[in-house]
């Protein structure tokens, strides 16, 4: 941040420019990093963000311009070029990161493992030193020889970073690295990448979180469709910068409702653990309740519980007037009860291998026996119910019969959202619905959960507190099993400081 | 904004550089098949007759039959390694109940498939209720069934007047109904069995192409916890595909008794790697690259024509099966190599 600079930037490209095709993924990049400097990537799903990232780790090449590391000019073919130039990424997915039935004191040595660079006889004694060495510079702390299938996604994600940190790489990329960890984790690994910067590594990092990025971010640069749109030193402002990614304003949401009448849903004296304090809740007809906590803290066990995946620990549920004892999805379902979970590949979606997993496919597939009898496929109904979809929710899909690979994250979310309100809903549950969508997609996705609202109870299950803020009539967060506190939404945004939340002003 | 477009370049970049991938992955087997047959004809004239034609798919049907019992197996995510024996194992009850327990062609046709039922069920019970890995607990049955076929009657094939283990002789016989279930020619043209494959085939590929069970079936074997999620009840199609491919599997085996008119304890070696191989090989037709009804039969009516072929050219039987193995390698190798860089 100071005006002059006598030493090159860690990382310097110039005009790089990318096509698939027609397509111009990129165009005229130009982008520095200095060593310990934190720049935010930011943009909407294919801004160019996910390109960039490939051309740096060499999975792709540019197909003009140059990249500069420290002055020198380089070409990063491969990614094991990228590593051997001091380009190290942390990406997003932490399936591959490690080995899950090899320690994690051998983890952390697995390169050395791999490439013949470590000693050929490696003593329990030796492994575990080298080890501790590397999980110390990046103070790391953690059982050496806990297997790393048993510790935490977290800690895996961060054995990883201390194997990357032991190269002394020059540039590091983090691609959403908090997108599956708790705020502790998160914390965790803040304290990480604030070393690394302290080190002197030159980092991007990309993410959709608005408090990772104003954690972090010394600079800040937006992308939108393949150009850099815009760049924001510290301070950053926010609400500038979204306006930059996404090309407006986020509209200002609808008034809050405040719902009159019986509630749609109760629940009494609910335990989800024998042993916590038991809760109540009531969630009135047009109402969105967002429930907010941790990793863990019994949201989805909660969510799953309405659904009818499993049985409370104890207490009562009411749906209207009749007592809720789901005995299964089909029995919700049928009821009205939805329930879209968390992780749309794994909840919701089918492979590419299922003969209908296309956008019509997936939406009608919990209604087409509500839509004909006799295991007749009710092809006119779900062709008309999908193309409904897409123009209602603003699907970006060339036709109802693409399959969901070939959409982004917020269009995927949108069919998953999209499934469930093509039939009326009495008690509709929707478990982190912005998991991997981008801030346009995700105020689409507000947006849509809202002008639907009416008739029927909502309750939205988030780990990110600024958006249950943003969703919800009333937040209530939940710790350990037990819902904790009853909060409207006004008064939660009045007590949060208005100077640390700038966008949510307009609320 | 153009965000569709420049997220998927790799989905869209492909298809249109390359149509001749898209033309190989769809079609390639029929070229195929259609290169072999004129081959054959041109080396060998009766090949294409009528009779000649009909006579491949009859040897086909039984095979293809249990190769559609597979492939509902598959599609659920599960496999089917019990299919063979059963088949072998249904040959065999039904030549006892007819000869030795002298019963009626009705009653060996219905006491056969209800064995295929009660076996269905007993994978079902295995995999879905007990949790066994679906290739583990139906090679157990498979053992448990080849090993059953023989006891009654002491490791000997089933044939009329055959001597029984108390020395008598056994009086019952192959009744003409149930012999032309394998042997008599509608029209003088088309074999029962044909037929039958004709029925079965048309009724699944509609089931699971058309209705709503087949996307239930499909859904469960593609990620089984969407399907729960979204209200389908998984155990029960599970258990369905199991019973559904042992019931194909116990008609191959009447079907089989038919035309050997007796129960040969060595017949139906081949049958599970038959139809395992025509399940594997439908997977490249149309360029599917997953399990389907049509595919099977195309693959079952491939690997018959070519063994038809070969034999009409007088190669010598010993190296059927290493042919067999090159044209299952090649139609995998082309499925999953084509289909991945195609995405």
């Amino acid at each position: 941040m100071t005006a002059s600079r006598p030493v090159p930037p860690a990382l310097r490209l110039r005009s790089v420019n990318k096509s698939y095709g027609p397509t111009r993924a990129l165009s005229s990049v130009d982008l520095d990093v200095h060593a310990g400097e934190i720049v935010a990537l930011m943009g909407a799903n294919g801004a160019g963000k996910s390109t960039l990232i490939k051309i740096l780790c060499g999975i792709q090449r540019a197909d003009s311009g140059a990249i500069e590391i420290e002055g020198r000019s380089v070409d990063i073919a491969s990614p094991a070029q990228a590593q051997e130039r001091g380009i190290v990424a942390v990406h997003q997915s932490i399936a591959d990161v490690g080995v899950p039935t090899l320690s994690v004191a051998e983890n952390l040595l697995l390169d050395l493992f791999c490439t013949g660079a470590g000693p050929l006889v490696a003593t329990p004694a030796n492994v575990r030193r080298r080890a501790q060495e590397r999980a110390e510079r990046i103070g790391l702390d953690i059982d050496l020889d806990a297997q790393l299938a048993d510790v935490s996604l977290a800690d895996q994600q961060l054995i990883a970073i201390a194997r990357a940190v032991s190269h002394r790489p020059t540039v590091m990329l983090f691609d959403e690295p908090t997108a599956s960890l708790s705020a502790g984790e998160t914390e965790k690994l803040f304290r990480v990448i604030e070393g690394l910067r302290a080190s002197g590594v030159a980092i991007i990092y990309v993410s959709h979180k608005i408090a990772d990025i104003r954690r972090l971010a010394d600079r800040v640069v937006v992308l939108r469709d393949g150009r850099i749109s815009a760049s924001f030193e510290r301070p950053v402002e926010i609400n500038a910068a979204i306006r930059a990614m996404i090309g407006h304003d986020l509209p200002a949401a609808r008034p809050r409702a405040t719902s009159d009448g019986p509630p749609i849903f109760r629940i009494r004296n609910a335990r989800l653990r024998k042993r916590e304090a038991s809760f109540d809740l009531d969630v009135g007809a047009g109402e969105i309740i967002a429930v907010t906590g941790p990793l863990g803290s019994g949201k989805s066990a909660l969510a799953g519980a309405i659904f009818g995946l499993w049985p409370l620990a104890e207490g009562q549920m009411w749906l209207e007037d009749q007592p809720w004892r789901p005995s299964g999805p089909a029995q919700s379902i049928a009821s009205g009860v939805f329930y879209a979970g968390e992780d749309r590949w794994r909840t919701s979606f089918f492979p590419s291998t299922v003969p209908f997993a296309s956008v019509a496919g997936t939406i009608s597939f919990p209604f087409l026996r509500r839509w004909r009898a006799f295991g007749l496929l009710p092809i006119r109904q779900e062709g008309r119910v999908a193309d409904d979809a897409i123009a209602t929710f603003g699907i970006k899909a060339r036709s109802r019969d693409v399959p969901l690979t070939a959409l982004s994250g917020g269009n995927q979310q949108k069919v998953v959202l999209a499934r469930w309100q093509a039939e009326p809903a009495r008690l509709l549950l929707l478990d982190e619905p912005f998991q991997g969508v981008d801030v346009g997609a995700r105020d689409d996705i507000i947006r849509a959960i809202r002008t639907s609202s009416a008739g029927r109870a909502t309750i939205v299950f988030v780990s990110d507190y600024e958006e249950a803020l943003e969703v919800g009539d009333r937040i209530l967060t939940i710790e350990n099993g037990v819902i904790q506190a009853d909060t409207a939404a006004e008064t939660a945004i009045r007590a949060s400081s208005p100077a640390a939340e700038p966008q949510l002003e307009t609320v | 904004m153009s965000i569709t477009a420049s997220s998927s370049p790799d989905h869209t970049g492909a298809a249109p550089g390359w149509p001749w991938q898209t033309i190989v992955i769809k079609s390639g087997i029929f070229v195929l098949l259609a290169a072999m047959m004129i081959i054959f004809q041109l080396n060998e004239p009766a090949f294409l007759r009528v009779a000649n034609i009909f006579s491949i798919l009859q040897a086909v049907a039984i095979v293809a039959l249990l190769g559609i019992g597979v492939t509902v197996s598959c599609a659920i995510g599960g496999f089917d390694l019990s299919v063979g024996a059963l088949a072998a194992l249904s040959q065999m009850a039904a030549a006892y109940i007819l000869i030795v327990l002298n019963g009626s062609a009705f009653e060996a046709i219905a006491g056969t498939l209800l064995i295929g039922v009660l076996v269905g069920l007993f994978n079902g019970l295995l995999i879905v209720i007990l949790r066994v890995p679906d290739l583990l607990a139906t090679l157990g049955t498979l053992f448990l069934l080849a090993g059953a076929q023989l006891i009654p009657t002491g490791g000997r094939s089933v044939a009329p007047g055959m001597a029984l283990l108390d020395g008598s002789a056994a009086t019952g016989s192959f009744t003409e109904f149930f012999l032309a279930l394998g042997r008599y020619r509608v029209g003088g043209v088309v074999p029962v069995p044909v037929i039958v494959l004709g029925v079965v085939a048309l009724v699944f590929w509609f089931i699971m192409e058309r209705t709503r069970w087949g996307r239930v079936f499909y859904a469960v074997g593609g990620s089984p916890t969407a399907a729960h999620l979204a209200g389908a009840p998984t155990k029960t199609y599970r258990f369905t595909a199991y019973i559904v491919s042992s019931v194909l599997a116990a008609l191959g085996g009447i079907l089989l008794a038919a035309r050997l008119g007796r129960g040969d304890v060595s017949a139906g070696n081949s049958l599970m790697l038959d139809a395992v191989a025509a399940c594997l090989i439908g997977y490249a037709v149309l360029g599917a690259n997953r399990p389907n009804v049509f595919g099977t039969v195309v693959g079952a009516v491939f690997v018959g024509v070519l063994l038809n072929g070969l034999t009409m050219l007088n190669a010598p039987y010993y190296i059927q099966d290493f042919v067999k193995g090159l044209v299952l390698i090649g139609a995998l190798a082309l499925t999953f190599s084509l289909s991945h860089r195609r995405n």
